[in-house]
Formats: structure tokens, sequence, C-alpha cells
């Protein structure tokens, strides 16, 4: 037993788990920009996918034929693409959820299902077969990568999972210490507060949802030209939804949603390791552990003293 | 007159007249303001005063930008101006402290203070100024707050006074309070006052919209009467009486005072022995409540807001757990017992939060009136088949006997008056001849003319042999009505007094946690 788990717990294993928190980062810290405000944004998953496929297809097609390196240009249009189709989804999202006020249970699964059908059908259209792209390379922060261990784990990765940790003290002090956090959390506690205060409940959802839909782009990119370097099929499989549970299981805040997401990571690292051992449970039962895991996690992290009174809830002045 | 002296001494410019100008109003089906005319002077308080309904809010709003007007203009020192949003209102020195105060609870004060402002350090916050400038205010005003603390950690009179004091801090030439009173005990509304006359003497413009006539009398230098959204007229408070006001209100004589018959003490039909029960948030919001209330006798539970009552009417009805205590009725045990079981037992309840817990806002009035005793014969056969002709018969006769107002039984409820739908869950209620009722809040947003009815329909049950517990906020209705008046402070009973040794003064430091000193001497003794 002890054997098993020294096995399962390397270095190497847990690095990846910190790598694989990435997406669930950018995915989540999004939401939880969106969710503050009052809108839920099931729409992550769909979102995800289309950031994951245009990217990918930017840095294919823009780098040059025959490159054995990567291409800084090529990764940079790579994201720029991203956010570019997070920033257009995420008007989409605002407008049917803000102005439309949709149901923002259903509406979120349209969003899900365009993202799902578009990215595969864009997929077939544009690539013959498989292709893969030279992702972001890892960068060995001089003299800290060289920490024993540590240094393996936290500064030997590439610029998209750097960018994506510095976001949580990011996200903490925009929302609790500039003016623009603060009406984020009014108008997801009382909107009716805060328009008799003059600020417009409107513009901010539309902020948040459009920022948090650009950040799920990005965390599609992540995987496709950071992570695993090639794009396929419903490539996502699910994590935009554990993006979404994981707002609730961090409790709105940034550095709750982290360590969620660091939970789920290292739990599929691990379970991606013990895949790859053998070790004589079969492999289906493994690969259901990070879905089993949302749903036990949200049972017991059913304490909701900080979820936004107005969640989910369209505002619509003077009723 | 020099650019100067139309400044106040906050900083901001004083409004010397505000005056709003044929304001119509509509909204599906009403006519909300019928070409309304309202003005305001710097240094006067003028009283906008009628029922619910009487488009007092709407008038308001509209000045406050939540409205948009069908037709009309504003001025403020002759010049025209446009008020699109709060922020414009904002902008023309405009603050308003809304009747269901506009504050977000998981903020601090200074938070709430700081909220939609511009930093002196953009983008970032900068909590330490706006505090700062909290404390002069509240020194200034009598306003005293805490700007670190929570607001959901405040009490209601706190939250009145970060309301205020955001509206000064925004620069508020002219401040609108939307029923300001309704929450206070009798010395904070003095403190209101206090601060209010201060702000007169500075210049500022005050609008007070009550339906209390003698706080109206009290501070008003003018009143303006509106009903059905027209203006019936606006007339100097000196010399103003309360009657004439309840009649330019109502339209036609108010009785303001009931004539009760003498009832011999019976047997304390209901019966409470320390109760205690948790709030929605898990919070002790009962500390052992000990009460009895008897035979033909009306206890008056009187309270500040948010004290336990709500807590207390719900758990002897059954619809949240006593975690300890126990509830009699008529000597038999009934804690924890379902509400079905307590109305067969004889126990009727009118809860406070009308459209939410006594009616189906989309049910019409005969199902309303049915909900209960659908299941019962005559009114369904065999318990299954509902026999349309009993329930029409018994519909008809409750809409008769409570001169409910309806187009039909069939009308959807949610179109019925405040005052209609009160009445119809007090027919329901009343109908089944209950032996205790828990009457919470009975005639909180119902007309002059609707109390009246449901004030006289207690008193006739009382003399009927029923032990009634009346749960309010509003004192007035409490010393009309009670026999008994038994005071809830923080969950706990402060003391009982009878109606006859009861004046406003002890009352309201009862109901701000005092106890009373003959029992203070009794407990040191």
């Amino acid at each position: 037993m002890i054997d098993v788990i020294k096995a399962l717990l390397t270095v190497s294993a847990l690095a990846s788990g910190i790598r694989l928190a990435t997406p669930y980062l950018y995915a989540a810290i999004g939401e939880t920009y969106g969710q503050r405000s009052g809108v839920l944004n099931l729409g992550v998953e769909g979102v995800m996918l289309m950031g994951a496929f245009t990217s990918f297809w930017a840095v294919n097609r823009f780098t040059p034929e025959g490159a054995t390196t990567y291409e800084p240009t090529a990764l940079l249009i790579g994201v720029l693409v991203a956010l570019a189709v997070g920033f257009v989804m995420g008007l989409a999202t605002a407008f049917i959820n803000v102005t439309l006020q949709a149901e923002q249970g259903i509406s979120g699964i349209g969003i899900y299902l365009f993202g799902l059908g578009m990215s595969d059908l864009l997929f077939q259209r544009l690539f013959q077969g498989v292709e893969t792209v030279n992702g972001f390379p890892k960068i060995y922060i001089p003299g800290l990568s060289d920490i024993p261990v540590v240094g393996e784990l936290l500064f030997r990765q590439n610029l998209l999972v750097y960018i994506a940790f510095a976001l949580v003290p990011i996200t903490w002090f925009v929302m609790n210490k500039t003016t623009l956090g603060l009406k984020i959390r009014a108008v997801g506690q009382n909107p009716e507060a805060a328009d008799t205060m003059g600020i417009s409940v409107v513009k901010v959802r539309y902020f948040t949802v459009t920022l948090g839909s650009m950040l799920a782009a990005v965390a599609g990119a992540s995987l496709s030209i950071a992570e695993h370097n090639v794009y396929f099929y419903n490539m996502t499989a699910g994590m935009g939804f554990i993006a979404v549970a994981l707002v609730y299981f961090g409790s709105w805040r940034a550095r709750g949603v982290m360590f969620g997401a660091l939970l789920f990571s290292l739990v599929t690292a691990i379970q991606l390791r013990a895949s790859t051992l053998g070790i004589g449970i079969p492999d289906e039962y493994l690969r259901m552990t990070p879905y089993l895991l949302t749903i036990i996690a949200l049972v017991f992290a059913s304490q909701r003293i900080d979820q936004p009174a107005a969640l989910t809830k369209p505002f619509e002045r003077g009723e | 007159m020099t650019e100067s002296s139309t400044l106040l001494p906050t900083g901001q410019r004083r409004i010397d007249h505000l005056e709003m100008r044929g304001i119509v109003k509509r909204f599906p089906g009403v006519l909300a303001a019928d070409h309304v005319d309202f003005d305001v002077k710097a240094g006067e308080v003028h009283a906008l005063l009628g029922e619910n309904g009487a488009g007092k809010s709407t008038l308001m709003k509209i000045l406050y930008g939540l409205y948009a007007p069908n037709e009309g203009e504003i001025y403020i020192n002759g010049k025209k101006v446009e008020i699109h949003s709060p922020a414009d209102a904002i902008a023309n020195g405009i603050g308003m402290v809304h009747q269901h105060f506009m504050l977000v609870p998981t903020l601090t004060v200074a938070e709430n203070v700081a909220l939609g402002l511009k930093s002196s350090r953009e983008p970032m916050l900068d909590l330490d100024v706006v505090s700062e400038r909290i404390v002069t205010l509240a020194e200034r005003y009598g306003l005293q707050v805490d700007p670190s603390a929570p607001v959901w950690q405040l009490a209601v009179g706190e939250r009145q006074r970060v309301e205020i004091i955001k509206a000064l801090y925004r620069g508020a030439a002219l401040l609108i309070l939307d029923e300001p009173t309704a929450v206070l005990t009798p010395q904070e509304v003095d403190d209101l006052f206090g601060t209010l006359r201060q702000m007169l003497d500075e210049g500022h413009g005050i609008i007070f919209i009550s339906h209390k006539l003698h706080e109206v009398l009290a501070i008003s230098n003018r009143i303006t009467v509106l009903r059905d959204g027209r203006r019936v007229g606006t007339i100097p408070a000196e010399g103003a009486t309360k009657p004439q006001l309840a009649r330019m209100m109502v339209g036609r004589e108010v009785i303001l005072q009931y004539e009760k018959v003498d009832m011999p003490h019976g047997e304390a039909l209901l019966r409470l022995e320390g109760v205690h029960a948790h709030s929605d948030r898990g919070t002790e919001a009962l500390r052992g409540v000990t009460l009895e209330v008897r035979a033909g006798e009306i206890l008056g539970l009187a309270g500040v807001s948010g004290n336990g009552q709500r807590e207390l009417a719900e758990a002897i009805f059954g619809l949240r757990p006593i975690t300890a205590g126990k509830v009699f009725l008529d000597g038999r045990e009934i804690t924890g017992k379902s509400p079905a079981l307590l109305n067969k037992l004889g126990m009727s309840y009118i809860p406070e939060e009308r459209m939410v817990d006594a009616v189906v806002k989309d049910f019409t009035v005969a199902e309303n009136l049915m909900l209960q005793d659908h299941v019962n014969p005559p009114y369904a056969v065999g318990k299954i088949f509902l026999n349309p002709r009993a329930i029409a018969q018994h519909c008809a006769e409750m809409i008769r006997s409570f001169n409910i107002r309806t187009p039909s039984q069939e009308t959807p409820i949610k179109s019925l008056s405040g005052g209609n739908i009160q009445k119809l869950v007090l027919a329901r209620e009343l109908a089944r001849e209950p032996r205790v009722l828990i009457a919470a809040q009975p005639t909180r947003g119902v007309d002059i003319g609707a109390t009246e009815y449901i004030h006289q329909r207690l008193l006739e049950q009382r003399a009927k042999g029923t032990a009634t517990l009346l749960i309010s906020e509003d004192l007035d209705e409490i010393l009309a009505l009670s026999d008994r008046i038994a005071v809830i402070y923080e969950g706990e009973i402060v003391g009982v007094v009878d109606r006859a040794d009861a004046d406003v003064e002890t009352l309201g430091l009862m109901m701000a946690g005092a106890k009373r000193q003959g029992e203070q001497v009794a407990e040191a003794v």
C-alpha cells in the first residue's frame, strides 16, 4: 500500500497536477466575476471548447511550415484569438442573460451546446485528421527552478500557468480594494441598492460576464496550445462545469477557488498516473474520481454564507 | 443674493425651490399620478400624506429618477431639469431614504457609502477617507454609526442613519424620506426629528412621506394630501387637525378611536413556556418566550421589526421548529404540531407576509378562500372530488359578510388591492370561528378604510371570546386594540403591561430593551 502511494505521489505527478489546475483556474476565476455580480454562466464549457479550438487553429495557421520549435508570434495570436472569441461569446451571453433576462440555468446549456457543436464543426472543416502544434514552452525561473522539489513543482511551468496563478491575488485585489470590485459585489448582493446609488447594474454585469467568458476561452486555449498541444472533440470533458462548481466550492473567493482547482487537478493527475501504472483498479473507475469528487465536494461545501443574494436573478428597475 | 449664500455649510448648492408640475404616471390599468403639482422650499418639511396606493411613493420615485413620468416637468430654482436616473437626481442634489433600505448587508457602512462614488485614489478604494468624512457628518447631524461595521450587524435605526449619511455624503440638498418612522421606536423618532431639524436650520429641504398623522403634524411646515393619484390639497401644518387630515386622505369621516366592550378575564387559551427557536440564519431568534393569552383578550405584542416577532408567530403555528420550550392550546400541548392539526384544534393564523405566506398569488379569490377547507365536506365529496356548488356558495357568503371588493370569485387575487386581500385572509381565518387567533401585522400596507374594518372585526372576535395574539410594529394599533401589551426585544419578552398602565414613552423604552423599573426592583429584591 505504501509503495503504491509512493509510486503515485511522485514529484512529476504533483507538478502535472499543478499544471492541470490551469484551465480550472481561468474558467472558475472568470466565473467568479460573473457570479459575484449575480450572473450564473453555465455556458463556460462551450466557451472553453471554442477558445481551445480557435487558439489551436490560429497557432497552427501562423506557425511556419515545418517549424520544430514554438513560434512566439503564433502563440500570441492564438491567445488573442481566444480572447476575441471569448469576448464575442461573452457579449452574447450577457445579452441573453442581462438584457433579455433569460433563465440563467437554461440559457447556459444553450451556450454550451453551441460551443460543443461549433468547435467540432469548425475542426472537421478546417483540419484533416490529427495535427499538433508547438505550444507554450516551459519557462525555468532562474534560480528558483533549481530548488529541489519546489523548483520542479512551481517554477518550471509554462507562461499560462504562471498567469493563471497570478490571477488569484489580482482578483482578490480587484474585488476588495478597488471601486470596480465594490460595484461588482454590490450589484451581486443588492442590485436595487446599487441602482439607487447611480450604478448601472447592466453595465457592471456586461463587464463581468464578458470578462469571465474571455477567461474561459483562455482556459480552453491553455489545454490546446499549452498542455496537450493537440485539439480533439470535446477535449474539455466537463471541466467547464466543474469550474462552475468550484466557484460554489470556493465560496465566491479567488483563494477558495484556487484550493478547489488544485484539489481537483491533483486528483486528476494522480488518477492519470494510476491509470498508467495499472494498480489493479479498472481505468473507468479511476476516471470517474474528479466527477465523483465534484458531487461530494458540493454536498459538503453547502455553506453558502457568501453567496451573492441576487445570483441568477435578473434586474429590472421598478417592478 | 451672492453665490456663497446659496451654498449649504456642507458645501453643496442649496435647492431654494423645487417644483414638480403636472406630473402624470400611468401603469397598466392604473393612473398612479394624475397631474400632480408639488413643491418644496429650502428650510421646510413638506409632508406627503396619503393611503397606500395614493401615489406618494410613485411621485417620489419619479423625482429620484426611478420612474419616468408620462407627463410633467421638474424645476429646480426656476430652471427645468431632466431626471432620468438616480445618478441624475444625485447630481441635482436630491437624496432619498427608501422605505425598504437600499443597503448591501454584506458590505460595511463605509463601503455602502462609497458605493458608486469616485474615489480620491481611482481605481483603488479610499475607505479611510470615506470613513473620516462619515464620522464628521455623523457628529454634525447626530447620526452615530461605526463606519467599519458590516451593515447586517446593525439595528434598523442604525441602518436608517446610514441611509441618511449616504444621501448627505452625496451632497443632498433635498432629502426625501419614505415612511422613515415605520421601523423606529418612539425615542428613535425623536432622534430622527432632531437630525432633520439640524438639516432644516442649515437650509436643506425635506420631503416627508408618512401615513402617521401625529408625526406629520409634529415635524411638517406644509402638508400635501394625495388620494388615488390626485392631489386633494396642500395645507399649512399649523392649525391642521388629525380628523381633518384623515378625512382628506380617505374622503369621509374616519373613526380614530374604538369602543371596546368589557370582557371578563377568561382562562388562558394560548400558553407559551420558555419557547426557543432559531432564525433563518441559524441564530437564536427566540430566547425563552413565556406568554399567555386569555379568552376574550387581545394581547398586543409590540417591538421593533426583527426582534423575533415573525419567528414567534411561525413557531406557535408549527411553521418553525421549536428548539426548547412548550406551547399549549387550551391546556393541550401543541409544541411542533402541524398547521393542519392546529387549524382543526381551533387556531387561526394571519401571517405578516400576505402575498407570500397567506395567499397563492396566481389563484382566484375562490381558490384562495378554500385553501384549507377544500378537502373537507361539503366542499369535497368523499374528500376527493371538489363540489363547485358548495364552494361557490360558501365563498359568496364570505365575500359578502367581509365586504371583499372583487369583480367575481374567479378574479385572480393579485389584481385585488392590499386591503381587500387582507379582508379575504381574515374572512378565511375567521370563518372557522377560531378560539385562538395569531394576527401578525394584520393591517400593514392596508388603507385606512380597510384597517378600520379589520380592527372592528378583531374586536368582534374578542367579544366572542377568542384569544388573540396581535403582533404589530405599529404602536398606535397595539394601543388601540390591546387589553394587555407585551414587548419583545431580541427574542425575549421585556415585560407585559396592562393597556390602562401603558404609555408611549415607557413602551418605547421597553422596545429598546429597557426592563420596566418595577420589575428591576422586583428582581433586585
